[in-house]
């Protein structure tokens, strides 16, 4: 992992002293709330509906395990014994007071982490994808780009006023696991025609009230060229990006209103004349400096344990549902990727408690040595897990709830925090996923349903994902009621489309029916072990909608 | 109060900014707009006063590139400090056209963007404050490691990693 010198322990502390003085300025009645927040904002720290709610990033999605310690320590300290996991690798915290906010920022300072633009109008946390390091599907490590990036990124003179908030992550595999497509700017590491490795350039891609599917407008980019593109992009965007609507504001409007084509265009010429410009050189020794920090790990030369693991799964069907859903193959013999799913029934997507992820720092010490990522699916990742010691593991997991084998399944939910928390929210998004979790509790049920990702969203803004899960749910509100409207066949992946709406919303109660509905539709229809999203691109609505609202006048009771 | 910064003092300002006046006043230093410098542009030149011209953010400095040496002060406005074009316009002026001239920050100029507008160009600040000398002191020292490189020629902070030895 990544870790600070002294030029960056510098930057975080002054920072941190700054804001410090903010505050202060703040609660003496210097600053009105007004001024004040654009400066808490550029330190994570929003006004919900109930208290502060301090954002803190998990940059490109890696933790140790004392830096998660430190995170129990803060939920402990801080906040009330729990902290939630975001879908841009960032953990909030949901009852931070004001006055002690630059202690906590200086508590995450000791373990090398920060709030620096988790929020505000600027580049915000890099993500990437969860496996990034260990995949076997990948091209290359992404995490040393993520750093650059991100030091590119912070403070950046020219940038930390843009039109509106500014999203990039990047992958490295050849599976999309970190919804690069859906990013204001998304990278993806391709190999050219030659052999050689670069950036495929994506933009324009995000959600929220307009989402969009990103427009790939560099196949492939040269590494030294990188910093000049990107600056190239921002520049555009901070020029030309739109001022009078703050819901017009995301690069995604300016590129579908020019075109991809013309913003490409308008990029190229930027970037022509900075491409050579020795300010945004990154020599060699320091892209050197910083992938030494993401080197592979001390690994022991081990066998492949496949046939200790088939004897384990074959007398104990738990164990087998477990590692069959939620562990993935490790590019190196004798290792896997252990998924750690947030997503127990009746939890909410993504919470832990002080105490699990204090429990969760000791096991990633015994098993993963001492590493754990953040998925932007909401759940954990041990990166380095020995085969043979899988069984013990998930021993251990079941003790702490958090060995559901329903990765990549329906009730691997995303939900936003929902009118829960949020203050912009028009309804609950939680207590659906929540109840959806309890309809669907067999193990068996999930398996044979195979990959099928519900994403929630409490309102319009969409952070819970709603338009690209393969069914997607957004609460809305109608005459002080909730109601959800679903869409089918979206996809944050490399195959990524939006969702197209299904009908009119139905209340909270009947969500999980109608999902039952759906999903039976689907058993009947699907061919051979075709995805529910598979199934849905070739038969379309029609069979899904009848299955929803049929004939029947109770199904047509439902309004919005 | 309304003051003009320069290196952390309060200065005095020769120009009269007659950017929303009707006709710009003979004889004296003056700021003018752009649509005053393109309809006054020979009778400007002709009267030989100094001039200062103030672009706001919907107006890029490449609109002038050729005239800019005839300007002792360019002025970017910042109609709300959430507007950061005149960031870009800064470079722009400063890396782009070589301008030399003095770069002078107006509108709604808030002390915490000191730093990202010296890094960017800016040499002057039209700071609203009760004491403008003690705004800018108070935030003068907040950074001293950068990430990245302007043109104003601070090392970054990975320039001076693989330097110091």
């Amino acid at each position: 992992m990544y870790r600070y010198d002294e030029f960056d322990h510098t930057l975080v502390a002054e920072r941190i002293a700054t804001f410090r003085r903010q505050v202060h300025r703040r609660l003496s009645g210097e600053l009105t709330e007004d001024q004040f927040k654009p400066l808490r904002l550029m330190n994570g720290l929003y006004l919900q509906l109930h208290a502060y709610m301090l954002r803190v990033n998990i940059p490109y999605g890696c933790l140790s395990s004392r830096q998660l310690r430190q995170l129990a320590f803060i939920a402990r300290r801080y906040d009330r014994n729990f902290g939630h996991f975001t879908t841009r690798q960032n953990i909030q915290y949901n009852w931070i007071k004001l006055d002690e906010t630059p202690d906590v920022l200086a508590a995450l300072a000791e373990v090398e982490m920060n709030a620096m633009q988790s929020s505000g109008n600027c580049v915000r946390n890099i993500t990437a994808d969860q496996f990034a390091g260990r995949a076997r599907d990948e091209i290359e490590d992404p995490r040393p780009w993520c750093e650059l990036i991100r030091q590119w990124s912070i403070l950046h003179p020219e940038f930390s006023y843009l039109p509106r908030k500014f999203k990039i992550a990047v992958s490295g595999a050849a599976s999309d696991r970190a919804a690069v497509k859906l990013h204001d700017v998304g990278l993806y590491l391709r190999r050219n025609a030659d052999g050689v490795i670069g950036f495929e350039v994506i933009v324009g891609g995000g959600q929220g009230r307009l989402p969009y599917v990103g427009h790939t407008i560099r196949e492939w980019l040269a590494k030294d060229d990188l910093f000049s593109y990107l600056e190239a992009i921002l520049r555009i965007y901070n020029l030309g990006g739109r001022r009078d609507n703050p819901q017009k504001a995301r690069i995604k409007v300016q590129v579908n209103a020019l075109g991809p084509e013309e913003f490409r265009r308008l990029v190229d010429e930027e970037w022509a004349a900075i491409r050579h410009s020795e300010l945004l050189a990154v020599p060699g020794a320091e892209i050197e400096r910083i992938t030494a920090y993401f080197a592979d790990p001390a690994w022991e030369t081990l066998p492949d344990a496949a046939a200790v693991l088939s004897r384990q799964c074959a007398t104990d069907p738990a164990f087998d549902a477990w590692y069959r859903t939620n562990v993935v193959e490790h590019r190196t013999p004798g290792y896997a990727i252990v998924n750690l799913s947030l997503k127990s029934p009746g939890i909410a997507p993504g919470d832990l408690t002080a105490d699990q992820m204090d429990r969760v720092a000791d096991l990633a010490d015994r098993f993963s040595l001492g590493e754990v990522r953040v998925s932007h699916r909401q759940n954990l990742v041990f990166p380095d897990v020995r085969q043979t010691d899988l069984h013990a593991l998930w021993q251990a997991l079941q003790a702490i709830s958090l060995a559901t084998p329903n990765i990549g399944k329906l009730t691997d939910i995303i939900a936003c925090p929902g009118l829960d928390f949020c203050a912009l929210a028009n309804a609950r998004a939680i207590p659906v996923a929540q109840d959806i979790g309890r309809h669907f509790g067999d193990p068996a049920v999930l398996q044979d349903i195979g990959e099928l990702t519900i994403n929630i969203s409490g309102c319009m803004n969409a952070c819970g994902h709603h338009h690209v899960g393969h069914i997607g749910i957004l609460g809305v509100e109608k005459n002080g009621e909730e109601f959800y409207q679903l869409t089918l066949g979206g996809s944050s992946a490399e195959d990524a489309s939006l969702g197209d709406r299904l009908g009119r919303g139905i209340p909270a109660a009947e969500v999980p029916v109608a999902i039952e509905a759906i999903v039976n539709s689907y058993r009947d229809l699907r061919q051979a072990d075709e995805r529910f999203l598979d199934t849905y691109r070739r038969v379309g609505m029609e069979p899904f909608k009848e299955a929803v609202y049929g004939d029947s006048p109770e199904h047509r009771r439902s309004v919005a | 109060m309304t003051g003009l910064i320069r290196h952390g003092r309060l200065v005095p300002d020769p120009f009269t900014d007659a950017s929303g006046l009707d006709a710009p006043p003979a004889g004296v230093p003056v700021i003018v707009s752009l649509e005053q410098w393109q309809a006054h542009r020979e009778a400007l030149v002709a009267a030989g006063q100094p001039l200062g011209l103030r672009l706001r953010s919907d107006q890029p400095p490449r609109l002038v590139a050729a005239d800019l040496p005839r300007f002792a002060v360019i002025a970017l406005e910042f109609p709300k400090y959430r507007d950061g074009r005149a960031y870009t316009h800064a470079r722009m002026l400063r890396e782009r056209f070589r301008y030399a001239g003095e770069v002078r920050a107006v509108g709604d100029v808030l002390q915490e963007q000191l730093h990202f507008m010296q890094r960017c160009g800016f040499d002057t600040f039209e700071v609203v404050a009760q004491d403008p000398e003690l705004a800018w002191r108070a935030v003068a020292g907040d950074h001293t490691v950068s990430y990245q490189a302007t043109g104003d020629g601070r090392p970054r902070a990975l320039d001076l990693r693989h330097n110091r030895k």
